[in-house]
């Protein structure tokens, strides 16, 4: 293949919409760029999707590679896979970069399988080191980071949410859009999707708040997380909960933040009972205002906090929800 | 139908050990538990394993469990017979202490290949040390097989593997024809802990073990693709501004109107 400078981004998107991952992409990809002496470049698959191409120049792409398919219009990722094999030929570039979302987590690392070259997953930065891209990536849970280089071409990366500030649009910039030949055979998509249960959303999503509430397994139970619901309802902000919470069934895992739930983007996070493992803080990259309630003065989310309680969690809750209420009454 | 499953497991350092006591090995690039600290089946490995009984009690089959790496424990790495698994095939290589996830893939991948014949491969969404989501995708594509990650429930009926698979808002159901691979996550439940007749039929198993010379690779089937230069705890220079009060309730009180003052409520 080769040796391209062109940053390659993965433009996704749903329900006419680019997703929002494409804005940190195009923010990380510009920083690689400036190191390759490249271009910004972005893929765009789907079916009848054109009209995103102006969106997508907006955050600075040069060019445009579209790959036009019906079989692309579930945005499934073995059509996905097809289309970016083809782009990458087309494109010859030094970096491939996707979000971490449903179709990446199968998508991307099939990409790099098919292309025989490394990946990096769910990275918080990335740079050049000549011709090799070197990522950022948190491991053992987030209790450490992993600096790791991918050395064949392209190098493909995942990034983290929210890991990378997105630059505002500018709708008078332009891309050239290159429309991209591909057979794909239906009998390459096996996955067939029967059902979708959307839950009801209740209030401000958990990835969106501005203030999250957030209970540990100190709470004991479900009904301990009433004071909380009250809270987030007083704030305007979302409930969040550790692991242990929804794995005992006290709350739905759709509160779940950590490695394995949420990322959360809020400009506060009030964690309640929470001792702060390393799998949780990996949900709370981003928030520079964690506040800690907790009855053990040594607890490891004292270490993360910007605000810290020692103190009876029931107790310090009551009397900070009683001051809530007042503040925002009056 | 009986279905013949195949579930990946990974010997993990314990996740649950306290981040103060990780001690970075920066020769082998890992983090490391105190000597006493015995390690355990991922996490996530062993809710696969979970998937697979509940396949097995519905429809009958069989359950082997298949490991790549080094220095296995055995009561450890047992725990996955003892769950109530048939057979455990370990393929045991030193190369595998510094195995990436593409060579890692190669090797499950080769392995499956040489026992041969199963329906359905089920694994972890994850390892909790690198916390990846490769391997598992890896040895779909070179197995050339149909996967679907992050299944909260798997059902096998007339041929096709019937997956929920938990989404950012809910959760989708997905049909896929066998030979499939499903990576499965802790939202499928508590996996088992093993009864005493378990224990007692693992005990008397021996697993199958295999270097990477019974699969037919060599050294250059573990060329890395991603080399980890060095791993680090990132420094921190929050300092934590305590909120006081006379009681409980008055540090809560005090908390909220701290918060109000730094805008931030």
């Amino acid at each position: 293949m080769a040796d391209g400078k062109d940053i390659l981004i993965l433009a996704e998107h749903s329900g006419g919409s680019l997703d929002s991952s494409v804005g940190e992409l195009a923010a990380a990809a510009k920083g690689l760029a400036e190191q390759t002496g490249g271009q910004v470049v972005a893929a765009l698959c789907g079916s009848g999707a054109s009209g995103l191409a102006q969106e997508i120049a907006a955050l600075g792409v040069a060019k445009v590679y579209e790959v036009d398919n019906a079989l692309l219009a579930d945005a499934g990722p073995e059509a996905t896979v097809i289309a970016l094999e083809a782009i990458v030929k087309a494109a010859a570039p030094a970096v491939v970069l996707t979000g971490k979302t449903v179709l990446t987590r199968e998508a991307s690392p099939r990409l790099a399988f098919r292309l025989g070259t490394g990946i990096a997953q769910d990275c918080v930065a990335v740079k050049m080191d000549g011709d090799a891209l070197v990522a950022d990536r948190p491991v053992y849970g987030g209790a450490s980071v992993a600096r790791v280089a991918v050395r064949s071409t392209p190098a493909v990366a995942t990034l983290r949410a929210n890991a990378f500030e997105a630059d505002a649009p500018d709708a008078s910039r332009q891309a050239e859009v290159v429309s991209v030949p591909v057979d794909i055979d239906a009998s390459a998509v096996n996955a067939n999707v029967t059902g979708r249960e959307v839950a009801a959303a209740a209030g401000v999503r958990l990835e969106d708040a501005r203030v999250v509430i957030s209970g540990g397994r100190g709470l004991g139970g479900s009904e301990a997380f009433e004071p909380l619901r009250e809270l987030a309802g007083l704030l305007a902000g979302a409930v969040g909960a550790s692991r242990a919470v929804c794995d005992a069934g006290w709350l739905p895992y759709a509160h779940q933040v950590g490695l394995t739930g949420k990322t959360v983007s809020a400009e506060v996070y009030i964690a309640i009972a929470i001792s702060g493992a390393s799998q949780h803080l990996a949900g709370l990259s981003t928030v520079k205002n964690i506040v800690a309630v907790n009855r053990d003065a040594e607890a490891n989310i004292f270490k993360e906090a910007r605000y810290g309680v020692v103190g009876d969690w029931e107790k310090v809750t009551n009397g900070f929800l009683e001051t809530v209420r007042k503040l925002v009454g009056s | 139908m009986p279905v013949n499953m195949l579930v990946t497991a990974k010997q993990v350092i314990d996740p649950e050990t306290p981040a103060a006591a990780l001690q970075i090995n920066n020769q082998l690039k890992r983090m490391e538990t105190p000597g006493n600290v015995p390690p355990v089946v991922n996490g996530f490995d062993e809710n696969a394993v979970e998937a697979a009984l509940r396949i097995k009690e519905a429809a009958g089959g069989t359950i082997t469990v298949l490991s790549a790496g080094t220095g296995f424990v055995m009561d450890v790495i047992k725990k996955t017979l003892s769950m109530g698994s048939d057979e455990l095939i370990l393929v045991e290589d030193p190369a595998m202490a510094v195995a990436d996830a593409f060579a890692t893939a190669r090797v499950l991948a080769a392995a499956i290949r040489k026992a041969g014949g199963f329906d359905l491969i089920l694994c972890g969404r994850q390892a909790s040390d690198y916390d990846q989501a490769l391997v598992a995708l890896g040895v779909a594509e070179i197995l050339g097989i149909p996967s679907v990650s992050m299944a909260k429930r798997v059902e096998v009926q007339d041929g096709k593997v019937i997956v929920d698979r938990v989404m950012p808002d809910g959760q989708d159901t997905v049909e896929l024809p066998l030979p499939a691979l499903v990576t499965v996550t802790n939202e499928l439940g508590q996996p088992r802990y093993p009864n005493l007749r378990g224990i007692m039929a693992a005990s008397r198993k021996q697993p199958t073990t295999w270097s990477l010379g019974d699969l037919g690779l060599d050294a250059s089937a573990m060329e890395p693709k991603v080399e980890i230069m060095e791993i680090f705890v990132p420094t921190k220079e929050l300092v934590c501004e305590y909120i006081e009060g006379d009681d409980d309730e008055e540090k809560g009180r005090n908390l909220a109107l701290k918060l109000r003052e730094a805008k931030l409520i």
